[in-house]
């Protein structure tokens, strides 16, 4: 009987003794380092604007943003400056538009192809492949346009110049193309099955069921995947940097040397401006523009996929 | 009963039999060319991101040798090397990963475990997905201005280790995101039961959610990062140089990298160069390729044993 008797300081109760006050102390650093991580992401966003803005301001209090806008000229590096943004606007326009003519199609077709008609070992390969290719770094596309596609376009293009809007635009169309094929793919692929199956009892072909059930049904996915493409040319550099040329004309031909506001702001940034120049306040105007374009186009996205998106159980 | 409910039911105001047209041999004949068009589609996507490939290859590969390994910049085309280059970027890619990963992971686990549902997680969340969209030129000029400008004392103005903070932050919203999407993924009865033991917060994301979710983690931060060292432009707005003839030599040092290099050589007009160009942009596309194939196995194995 005794030996089953243990004294109070002996019981389990006393042996085990958990540290609440240092687990809930150390439960508390953690979180104040990572939640000040977390503010970290604001203060870039934070910085981005505010970077933007201090230089821009400096840049219209010595160019008029009448001129800014209205200007049919982009040559801030000659001696007798003209700041016409749209020079430059219409080259990313051009291009850009471009671009989507190659990628929405081929992308929107590929994403059906590998959703609705792909065997799935298929696609259990071509979607990883193209996860991959999304991940070719976009000097090397700017290469590939320059080098390999502008000397095949000029045997059967006559008057194309080395730098010229169209390869970089259909070049920058193909290095969109994964992307908006897989993200699209993702959003058909989500569409559920019952879906699919309603309509074909309803007698409809699978076309009929692909185009006029499964399409709409995953359209916000569709769209917010075409804006995000759209974003994406409108910021690329490489491409059309490389092969689009520097040389800042307002045209649509697309056959001509032109100048993107990226391929700008790569220019004069790659030519060590000094600090505190108007050139170096032109980058800064050129980004914001470049921003504000593409917080647009991001808030769009946003609405669309809010207003549109079709919720399943 | 309004006039539109019932009416589909009177057989005299449907369609006659005879009227409707199936038409079956025309919508199969539409639904072929519809399939056709899909498959050409993605063989043509792929058809000619392999034909640029391999041109690439084609024009590289008699350049590749060690000797261009281990060289560096030169203004001979034929003894021009990717030393300096190649160095810069595995600077970078180290200085960026010891940034990037420890903050946008504790992001992620932040506002997936401890804040969620707060006002101030939902406008982290809003704020990352702009962060995203924001192009990497953008980014660039933030780095000039920060990395470059204010902070020239720490990092000692276009050093790598400003294009490394750059870069960091550059990928941060991909980190986050994908750190969160996996921390969704594990089940809650395991924080429920860690917690039912009377472990903390922070003690069960520890022990239990982050073993599990560090494979998908991995994964994310792996795609940022080959996103990272693929990045040309923030690169050349913060000051790369694209003649650096020796090897970084500390955090504070000029750097150049692959990407910068493949586009002085691209943009130079001598072919001479263009076979530097396609060479250095086989290393590159070998890296980013088996960076991104280690990542897409780990997501896989992750996805089966979930």
């Amino acid at each position: 009987m005794t030996d089953s008797y243990l004294p109070p300081e002996h019981s389990s109760a006393n042996l085990w003794q958990p540290n609440r006050v240092a687990s809930k102390r150390s439960q508390a650093i953690v979180k104040f380092i990572f939640g000040s991580f977390a503010v970290l992401s604001i203060f870039t966003t934070l910085g981005i604007v505010a970077t933007l803005i201090v230089e821009t301001i400096k840049f219209f209090s010595q160019v008029s943003l009448v001129q800014f806008l209205f200007d049919n000229q982009w040559t801030p590096l000659f001696s007798e400056p003209h700041y016409g943004i749209f020079v430059l606007i219409s080259a990313t326009f051009l291009t850009s538009l471009i671009a989507l003519l190659v990628a929405v199609p081929l992308g929107l077709l590929a994403a059906v192809c590998l959703s609705e008609y792909a065997p799935r070992n298929v696609r259990a390969w071509l979607k990883p492949a193209l996860e991959i290719l999304a991940g070719v770094p976009t000097v090397v596309f700017g290469f590939f346009a320059l080098l390999i596609v502008t000397p095949i376009l000029k045997t059967f293009i006559p008057g194309l110049q080395t730098f010229n809007g169209l390869s970089a635009g259909l070049i920058l169309g193909i290095a969109l193309l994964p992307t908006i094929a897989s993200l699209s793919e993702d959003a058909i692929f989500a569409v559920p099955q019952d879906l699919r199956q309603g309509s074909y009892a309803l007698g409809a072909t699978k076309r009929e069921t692909v185009t006029d059930v499964v399409l709409p049904a995953a359209l916000s996915g569709i769209v917010a995947a075409i804006i995000l493409g759209v974003a994406r040319a409108v910021g690329e550099t490489m491409i059309v940097t490389l092969a689009a040329g520097q040389n800042p004309t307002l045209t649509l031909d697309p056959r001509v040397p032109i100048q993107t506001m990226t391929s700008f702001i790569v220019q004069v940034a790659g030519g060590d401006v000094p600090v505190g120049t108007l050139k170096y306040d032109t980058l800064f105007a050129v980004g914001m523009t470049l921003f504000v374009i593409t917080l647009l186009l991001n808030i769009l996205s946003f609405w669309f996929v809010r207003k549109f998106q079709e919720k399943y159980e | 009963m309004t006039a539109t409910g019932p009416k589909a039911f009177i057989p005299d105001e449907g369609i006659a039999p005879d009227e409707f047209e199936p038409n079956l041999v025309g919508r199969y004949k539409l639904d072929k060319v519809f399939a056709y068009a899909s498959w050409a589609a993605t063989i043509i996507g792929l058809v000619v991101l392999a034909f640029l490939l391999i041109s690439t290859f084609a024009d590289g590969l008699p350049r590749l040798g060690s000797s261009f390994l281990t060289s560096f910049p030169s203004r001979n085309a034929g003894r021009a090397g990717i030393a300096s280059a190649l160095a810069g970027t595995v600077w970078l890619l180290l200085i960026t990963a010891a940034f990037a990963f420890p903050i946008g992971v504790g992001t992620g686990i932040y506002l997936q475990e401890f804040a969620t549902d707060s006002w101030f997680a939902k406008m982290v969340e809003v704020n990352i997905s702009n962060l995203a969209a924001v192009p990497s030129i953008i980014y660039g000029l933030l780095g000039l201005m920060v990395f470059v400008r204010i902070l020239e004392p720490i990092t000692g103005g276009r050093s790598v280790l400003a294009g490394g903070l750059t870069l960091a932050l550059l990928i941060l919203p991909v980190i986050i995101v994908a750190t969160r999407e996996t921390l969704k993924a594990i089940p809650d009865s395991l924080r429920i039961a860690g917690m039912a033991l009377g472990s903390t917060r922070w003690q069960v994301v520890r022990d239990h959610v982050l073993p599990l979710a560090l494979p998908g983690i991995l994964t994310g931060t792996i795609l940022g990062l080959s996103r990272a060292i693929g990045e040309t432009a923030p690169l050349i707005v913060i000051g790369a140089q694209t003649f650096v003839p020796f090897l970084p030599t500390g955090l504070r040092s000029s750097f150049s990298a692959l990407p910068i290099q493949i586009f002085n050589w691209t943009s130079r007009p001598q072919e001479a160069f263009h076979a530097n160009a396609a060479a250095a942009s086989i290393v590159l596309l070998v890296v980013l390729v088996s960076m991104n194939a280690v990542a897409i196995y780990l997501r896989n194995r992750f996805q089966q044993n979930r």
